[in-house]
Order: structure tokens, then C-alpha cells, then sequence
């Protein structure tokens, strides 16, 4: 069978301290066989990309806050106007806090209330499949991505609780809550609903050989929702 | 020349774990009339700044804008005028 031609064009953001920015190329790259390119910090244009990934990591070396610094980077002014444009946008983890702080995503990411690194696969269910990001997840309940991360403890505010579960914001939630994070979030999307945050790693969980692939999906969805 | 002294810590609301854990050891050392504990940030610059009030300013919106986040954190500073030998020295 031949494969339709993607019309999705990845980017994928290097800052300095990203570390999972190879595992996301990889993946697309070279596991979902997209176009795919790295977008470094300093550059002012995502160009002709329209799937923009904001990767994990420790961007500035997580000085001041997580994602504190790397949200006024050059970079994320262009990143900040694809989201506002409609554009599809994915932080996961170190990304999922810079898009906090650029106010992409409400609420923010403080320590993990243990105050411990956790650094494991957890179980998580999909609690809304009518998106770009997880349309192709039909008939599954539960996934298994990894997780690693100090601070993944999501916090908001009452109202903004309210308006996640109203809006169906809520994508994913922790089956076994591993950091003290509100409401068992795990990852949440913008009303809109072409923005992204989570912070277990879809990237890291796309090939048999790391003991998973249930994120293939994530990313086989946005691919689907451009075609 | 004004000095800014800012203060950063987790909003009152929020359980502060880094806080409790240090305040388990000062109790456990005997001081069993510790409570509250808090952990936060210091920031300390210098501004060249007219006067105290656009110190102030320049302050506040340093803060709203980058040093803390009002999601979780609550910031106070301070603001004095350094002395002739302070900007001397400097």
C-alpha cells in the first residue's frame, strides 16, 4: 500500500539544556517517517513548519523557574503566534512548563509533592478522544507512557479547575498520581484545542525496542488531523 | 543608585514540601516551637533609577513580568538608596 503523502511539517525546539529534542526527532523522523526539522532557540520564524514541538528537558538549566527563561526566548514569539493562528503546538514536559509560562496553557508545574526526580513508566487514561491529539486512541482507555520529571505537580486555581473539566480540557490523568499534580492532570490542551501540554513523553514511546509505543498514536493523530 | 531586594516564595495556599522537610529536622534538633516553614527565593539588583518611586516600579513589573510566577508564588522587596561610598565602590 502506498502512503499517502503527510502534509505535517515538524519543528522541533532546541533550547540550550533540551535534552529530549533527539528523542522527538528520532521518533517523527525517522519512526513516523514525517518531515521533521530542529528549530534552534535564536531563530525568529518556525518558517513553514505547522506542527511546532516544544521538548523536554532543562531549558537554561531550569534557573529562576522551569520554562521561566526559555519562554522569552527568540523562538517562542513565532511559536506563540502558530498557537495563537490555530497552529498545532506539543510541549511535553520541560515544553509542557514553558508553555505555561508563555500563557499558552493556564495553571503552572511546581515540585513534585514527594520533592523526588520520578523516573518511570506510569499508566494514565485518555479522558477526551474527540481531538487532534489523541482521535485515533478509539477503543482505548488506558495507555502507558513514561514519565521523568521533578516538577510535574500541575497547579491552578478553583475556577480554572472548573474550566479545564467544563471545556473537556483535560486530555490525560495519572492512574496512579506520581507527583501530587491537581486533579490527576497529566496533560492538558487550550480551549481551542490545538495546543498541547503533558508531561509523560509520547516521543519516548514509539518503538518496541524502549518497551512501548503507545505514544505512536499522539503523533499518528496530529499526522491524520492535517491530511 | 537603588538597591532591590526581592523576596520570592510559594503562595500561602500552596503546601511548601522543601519547607515541611526542613522544619521536621529543626524539630527534630529540639526547637519543637517552629512552624511555618518556608522556602523561597532571593534576588538581590541594582537599578539606576531617578527615584524610589520608578525604582518601585521598575521593580514590581520585573517581578510580574519574570522573577515570579502568580500562579504559585507571592513576591515583597525592598528599596533603598545607596550611599555615595556604596556607588564609589561599585
Amino acid at each position: 500500500m502506498r502512503r499517502k503523502l503527510s502534509k505535517a511539517k515538524f519543528g522541533v525546539i532546541v533550547f540550550p539544556g533540551s535534552n529530549c529534542d533527539h528523542d522527538a526527532y528520532h521518533s517523527l523522523k525517522h519512526l513516523l517517517c514525517q518531515d521533521t526539522k530542529f528549530l534552534w532557540h535564536k531563530e525568529s520564524s518556525i518558517g513553514d513548519r505547522n506542527v511546532i514541538i516544544v521538548p523536554g528537558g532543562f531549558s537554561y538549566g531550569d534557573y529562576l523557574r522551569c520554562g521561566a527563561i526559555a519562554r522569552f526566548s527568540n523562538i517562542m514569539k513565532d511559536v506563540v503566534r502558530h498557537a495563537n493562528e490555530g497552529g498545532t503546538v506539543i510541549g511535553i514536559c520541560n515544553g509542557f512548563q514553558i508553555l505555561c509560562e508563555a500563557g499558552l496553557l493556564p495553571g503552572a508545574l511546581i515540585r513534585n509533592i514527594n520533592l523526588k526526580f520520578v523516573c518511570k513508566n506510569v499508566p494514565l487514561t485518555i479522558e477526551n478522544k474527540k481531538n487532534i491529539f489523541t482521535a485515533l486512541y478509539n477503543g482505548t482507555k488506558e495507555i502507558s507512557l513514561p514519565v521523568a520529571h521533578a516538577e510535574g505537580n500541575y497547579l491552578c486555581d478553583e475556577d480554572t479547575l472548573k474550566s479545564l473539566e467544563d471545556y473537556e480540557q483535560i486530555v490525560f490523568r495519572y492512574k496512579d498520581n506520581p507527583n501530587g499534580s491537581m486533579a490527576n492532570i497529566a496533560g492538558i490542551m487550550n480551549k481551542k484545542g490545538n495546543v498541547l501540554g503533558m508531561m509523560p513523553h509520547p516521543e519516548r514511546a514509539c518503538e518496541e525496542i524502549v518497551r512501548g509505543t503507545d505514544g505512536r498514536k499522539l503523533f499518528e493523530s496530529v499526522i491524520q488531523s492535517l491530511n | 543608585m537603588y538597591t532591590a531586594q526581592i523576596k520570592i516564595t510559594l503562595r500561602k495556599s500552596i503546601l511548601d514540601p522543601q519547607g515541611k522537610t526542613v522544619e521536621h529536622s529543626v524539630q527534630s534538633l529540639g526547637y519543637r516551637n517552629i512552624k511555618n516553614t518556608r522556602i523561597g527565593k532571593y534576588v538581590e539588583l541594582e537599578i539606576d533609577a531617578s527615584s524610589q518611586e520608578e525604582a518601585n516600579r521598575i521593580t514590581d513589573e520585573i517581578c510580574r513580568k519574570l522573577l515570579a510566577n502568580p500562579v504559585m508564588e507571592d513576591y515583597t522587596f525592598q528599596i533603598t538608596e545607596q550611599s555615595e561610598a556604596e556607588v564609589e565602590q561599585s
